[in-house]
């Protein structure tokens, strides 16, 4: 799949490409922060037909919508073709012993032999996060590994 | 008892200004047009002939030029401009060619002379790119295909301004040809410097200029570039450009601080430069050169729309946007008044400003609503043809 970038002078930024269905998509960036989810006509493939403002908020709320679960999805594809292997979510609550200390800590792989893949955190995806990466309350922790070995993470990140 | 009046007069201006700005709004067209209908009539032979306040206007509209163009420039950063430079000087010499022909034909036609035909071919050339921007916005044409050869094509015409600005303020001021040489020489050298320092150490003046205080940055950008416009008018470069490269050499976050800052301020002065500009010209003169103002603007109707069409064909774009780009390009407005303000005021034929006030007020008028109107013709022949 080709992202096209084209420079907007004065305005910002614009990013299109093709769906497998033929639509053009294209996303305007603002200098301001301002983004602009803009559909092309069918008819005159060169005309925005819809051009649909969002704040921040929005666009976070969109990314999420679409990100997330992809990532998971393809996870999920990920463990079904390797039989034994799972990938699990774990949440940090607040009284993890590890919310707010760095991911390292609790040397997961070492004790384990599963692998952390991802944290999903306010919608984003941080993928293959370093040992120095700070933990949170409310952060999803994506592990990979057998049924036996993701269980015992999730052990250690509620009881240290 | 001078400053009451001086007082009652400019907040007459102001307000009847802020009313046409209204009506504007509601029209969905831009202002500048009814701003200047606004100068014919406070101006000589007008219905209101000023009486005090002409002196301060006179200023207030060359700092209305100086913010215009800094606020021009703070939009473009220098990458913007190298590549746009890079990628599109086909069409930008097209645009040139065909634009500029028009307005230099008619002044030759007219005998005015070969200095009046150097004018008239930029009120003719230049696209108003705050009015394009405008109707892009207001159509939602920004994300459209053919929209970065609209703006490509702006970027090109702003940066010829620079070159072609110098050049207009020498020949105007009657200098020699060597004397001419040199100033256009000292221009190009001043704006190779800008954008050589914007590139490279726009990290320094960014880091001078910069301030978490609003009022800091307004005084230090503002300062800035009236001392750079000074200087510049100084070495026969013109105030306009001088502002215009101080515009480019700050960028990013700060550009749009300082934008956004300074926005308010020139929309006033700018207000006040087009009513300046029709102060200077006695309505009574217009209606002789209405004829050749709508000759005029139909004519370089036609010929922005071939250049659009042109530049976006060889963009790859189809007919309707072809014909999308063309028509975004036809409005004229700030820049085609600042080149005829600077003809007039060094004495240029008597005809002249008339007719590029004629000339405008069709255009800043009639290219949006243009626009509007096309929109859905344009579209239905587009599904057609698809």
């Amino acid at each position: 799949m080709d992202i096209e970038q084209t420079a907007l002078p004065g305005i910002g930024l614009k990013h299109e490409f093709t769906t497998h269905t033929g639509r053009r998509l294209a996303v305007v960036s603002h200098r301001g922060g301002r983004r602009d989810l803009v559909i092309y006509d069918r008819g005159d493939p060169d005309r925005a037909c819809e051009a649909i403002q969002l704040n921040d908020e929005e666009a976070d709320a969109l990314v999420e919508l679409l990100g997330a679960p992809r990532i998971v999805q393809r996870l999920n594809e990920l463990h079904r073709e390797v039989e034994g292997l799972v990938s699990v979510q774990l949440p940090v609550t607040a009284s993890s012993p590890y919310a707010g200390r760095p991911m390292g800590d609790a040397r997961v792989r070492t004790r384990t032999g599963a692998s952390v893949v991802a944290v999903v955190r306010a919608g984003q995806v941080h993928t293959s996060p370093t040992p120095d990466f700070a933990l949170a309350a409310g952060d999803v922790v994506v592990v990979v590994g057998d049924p036996e070995n993701t269980a015992a993470v999730a052990d250690i990140l509620s009881d240290g | 008892m001078h400053t009451a009046e001086l007082f009652i007069e400019l907040g007459g201006i102001v307000l009847v200004l802020g009313v046409l700005g209204a009506l504007a709004l509601r029209a969905g067209i831009s202002p500048i047009p009814l701003y200047l209908v606004a100068g014919l009539a406070f101006g000589q032979g007008g219905i209101l002939p000023l009486a005090t306040s002409e002196e301060f206007v006179a200023v207030g509209a060359e700092l209305g030029v100086v913010l215009l163009l800094l606020t021009l420039g703070l939009e473009y950063n220098a990458d913007e401009l190298v590549a746009s430079l890079r990628g599109n000087a086909g069409g930008g010499l097209v645009d040139l060619v065909l634009n500029a022909a028009p307005g230099a034909a008619v002044a030759l036609l007219l005998g005015w002379g070969p200095v009046a035909a150097v004018a008239m071919a930029g009120v003719t050339y230049a696209t108003s790119s705050g009015i394009t921007a405008k109707v892009l916005s207001d159509l939602g044409w920004i994300g459209n295909r053919e929209t970065p050869v609209v703006l490509s094509l702006l970027v090109f015409e702003d940066l010829t301004m620079a070159l072609y600005l110098p050049v207009l303020t020498a020949i105007l001021a009657g200098v020699s040809l060597a004397a001419g040489a040199t100033t256009v020489a000292i221009a190009l050298g001043t704006a190779g410097v800008v954008l050589v320092v914007a590139l490279r150490f726009g990290g320094v003046i960014a880091s001078f200029v910069a301030s978490p205080n609003s009022e800091v940055l307004l005084l230090k950008v503002v300062g800035l570039a009236l001392l750079v416009a000074g200087v510049a008018q100084q070495l026969q470069v013109s105030a306009a450009v001088g502002a215009f490269l101080v515009g480019i050499a700050l960028s990013g976050e700060l550009a749009h601080e300082a934008r956004a800052l300074l926005i308010p301020l020139r929309d006033l002065f700018a207000a006040v430069f087009f009513v300046f500009f029709g102060l200077q010209t006695d309505p009574t003169a217009i209606w002789p050169m209405a004829g050749l103002a709508a000759l005029l603007a139909v004519v370089s109707m036609v010929t922005k729309l071939a250049t659009g069409v042109f530049a976006a064909r060889r963009a790859g774009i189809g007919r309707a946007g072809q014909a999308r780009a063309g028509i975004a390009l036809i409005p004229r407005g700030e820049f085609n008044i600042v080149i005829a303000g600077l003809a007039v005021s060094a004495g240029a034929h008597p005809q002249l400003g008339p007719l590029a006030a004629g000339y405008v007020l069709i255009l800043a008028a009639f290219g949006p609503l243009a626009a509007r109107l096309l929109q859905p013709l344009i579209t239905a022949v587009g599904r057609r043809a698809a």
